[in-house]
């Protein structure tokens, strides 16, 4: 059983310690608390050097130390602090760097408050749970064979072809009845290529529909997106070695994985409003009556101060894009005005929780959009967003790539 | 015999020298206890669940950490029910705590607000601190009413000749 260390500053007192618990169980995994003496406290804080304020940050330090140091045993570590906790978030991130600079143990961070549910956990003990049991796999860095990627997204479906460390097919469809899609875009993949699926060595699927097409398809691997995209990126942007952060700007939810030598350790997944979503842009592309496809190059030419953008919703805020059009306002400032408002958004909604590393690597459908990409590098500075080839079909690549190695369905014929 | 809160909150050495004196000491072990003995709730090691910080809202706002509201839903009315306090200021965490600080400074403030008969002594480095401390604690103690509350209106808590340590009835 893989026994994952809790180093929080008190989540009993928020009420979700039976949460943690039970998200741990639900992937075969155990929640234990490093045990350490009294005197060891101070010892482990001085030598750490933060100088928190709160006795339970110290507590949180010297636990972290005690497994730097070999006094206590932990497969992974889930380090948690009170959201909205200024020290309490600083400490976390201090505590999760130190771990990562001093150990290959996997480590995930949460700021949780008293709402949170086992589910919301989930997706993160299972990802925890993965990179200790199954590190093996993400480890891999080179794509071998003929592998099928499939990611039944929630939206869109991508299916993803990959020979010998290369995509050399691809299929994209809305996403309706899951099975039918898979199999219309996976027509789409194999197009061309002269394979069909009975040659295929291994198939690895992802995303919502993950559980009943891995059935359907008897895939080799069922892997959580979060682990599949945070591979598919370093892979693709040719980053598989330090720190990145991955943006996934959806059409209905977003993704921001922070990433250490591939393997991911802090998420955060929204969003509250659609208006910061792919699917505003959707939404701005048909009110200007242009492809979405035509909304990023006509985004790069415009200027978003000269449009009125005062609302966050998805509605009231097409509605001021509208009120600038009939204003005069051109096309190309309304479009990048969109862009602006979805980064803004997500900035405030998701990228401030998180401890953003560079490079940035923004993948998904909305990566294609560049007055998106460019409109992500202003709000943050300025920094460098990578946008790598085939960013569309991320959880498919990841997927295809992971899966090599481990399907062994031509030797078995 | 009065009800006498104490910070911090869970020290048992404050707690033994209170009931020493006969009155009642309000400590966290005692609101835990009750939590933990409620059958109808199922969630270890303490038994709070969503609802205690919910209930913490009415000591802080909820843009104030899930763990302060937690821990207040714990304390504050240990604090509501207090009739005089007792605060040892600096104590380092095996002689009491409560893991957070956001927690102690509005613990502290609740307490000073209160309105009760208050002794604030510094947590001593030295014998001789140490001895003037407990002095300190017992003469307030022995300055409390023992049988009502209603004693509590007169000065009788002052400790005579004591400079350094602060005896307040806030309010």
């Amino acid at each position: 059983m893989v026994k994952i260390a809790l180093i929080s500053c008190g989540t009993e007192y928020s009420g979700i310690q039976k949460e943690i618990e039970k998200a741990a169980t639900t992937f075969g995994s155990e929640i234990v608390i490093p045990e350490i003496d009294l005197d060891y406290i101070e010892e482990a804080y001085a030598k750490f050097g933060f100088p928190a304020q709160s006795s339970s940050l110290k507590l949180m330090i010297a636990r972290t130390m005690s497994i730097i140091e070999g006094k206590s045993k932990a497969d992974a570590v889930f380090i948690a602090t009170c959201f909205r906790c200024a020290e309490g978030a600083l400490v976390r991130n201090e505590v999760r760097r130190f771990i990562q600079k001093n150990s290959r143990i996997p480590v995930v961070t949460y700021s949780f408050t008293e709402r949170t549910k086992a589910d919301e956990l989930f997706i993160r003990m299972e990802a925890l749970t993965t990179s200790v049991a199954r590190r093996s796999i993400l480890a891999r860095e080179k794509q071998e064979g003929l592998t099928l990627g499939v990611d039944s997204g929630s939206t869109t479906t991508k299916v993803v072809l990959m020979e010998n460390n290369k995509v050399i097919g691809t299929g994209w469809t809305s996403t309706k009845d899951i099975i039918e899609s898979v199999s219309k875009a996976s027509e789409e993949a194999f197009e061309g290529t002269g394979y069909s699926l009975d040659d295929v060595d291994g198939i690895g699927t992802t995303g919502y529909g993950r559980l009943t097409i891995g059935k359907n398809m008897k895939a080799e691997l069922v892997q959580e997106e979060l682990s599949v995209n945070a591979k598919g990126a370093v892979y693709l942007a040719g980053h598989q070695k330090g720190d990145a952060t991955v943006l996934d700007i959806g059409g209905m939810d977003n993704k921001v994985i922070t990433v250490n030598d591939g393997i991911p350790d802090n998420f955060t997944m929204g969003g509250i409003c659609a208006g910061a979503s792919g699917r505003f842009l959707d939404m701005t592309a048909r009110r200007l009556d242009v492809d979405i496809t035509e909304l990023g190059p006509l985004a790069m030419k415009g200027d978003y101060k000269k449009a009125m953008l005062n609302s966050y919703c998805i509605v009231f805020g097409i509605q001021d894009l509208v009120t600038t059009l009939a204003a005069g306002g051109s096309k190309e400032d309304v479009a990048a005005a969109a862009c602006h408002s979805v980064s803004e958004q997500v900035y405030e909604q998701q990228l401030q929780e998180i401890d953003i590393r560079e490079p940035l690597i923004q993948v998904g459908g909305t990566s294609l959009i560049t007055g998106l990409v460019k409109a992500v590098s202003e709000t943050l500075g300025g920094i460098d967003v990578k946008v790598p080839e085939y960013s569309q079909h991320i959880g498919a690549v990841g997927s295809a790539l992971l899966v090599s190695g481990m399907g062994k369905r031509q030797e078995n014929r | 015999m009065v009800k006498v809160a104490i910070f911090p909150p869970n020290s048992l050495i404050l707690a033994d020298l209170i009931e020493r004196k006969g009155h009642e000491v309000l400590t966290l072990q005692k609101a835990v206890r009750k939590k933990v003995k409620d059958p109808d709730i199922d969630s270890p090691p303490m038994n709070l669940t969503e609802e205690d910080p919910i209930k913490g809202l009415k000591y802080a706002a909820i843009e104030v950490p899930s763990g302060v509201r937690g821990r207040m839903s714990l304390i504050g009315p240990l604090i509501e029910e207090a009739e005089a306090a007792i605060i040892v200021d600096n104590a380092p965490f095996g002689f009491g705590c409560i893991g957070c600080a956001r927690t102690n400074e509005l613990s502290i403030f609740y307490l000073r607000k209160r309105g009760v008969p208050t002794l604030e002594v510094k947590y001593p480095n030295t014998q001789d601190e140490t001895t003037d401390m407990v002095n300190k604690i017992n003469t307030f103690l022995d300055s409390l009413p023992k049988s009502n509350s209603k004693d509590l209106n007169q000065e009788s808590f002052v400790i005579p000749g004591d400079n350094k340590s602060k005896v307040t009835k806030n309010g």
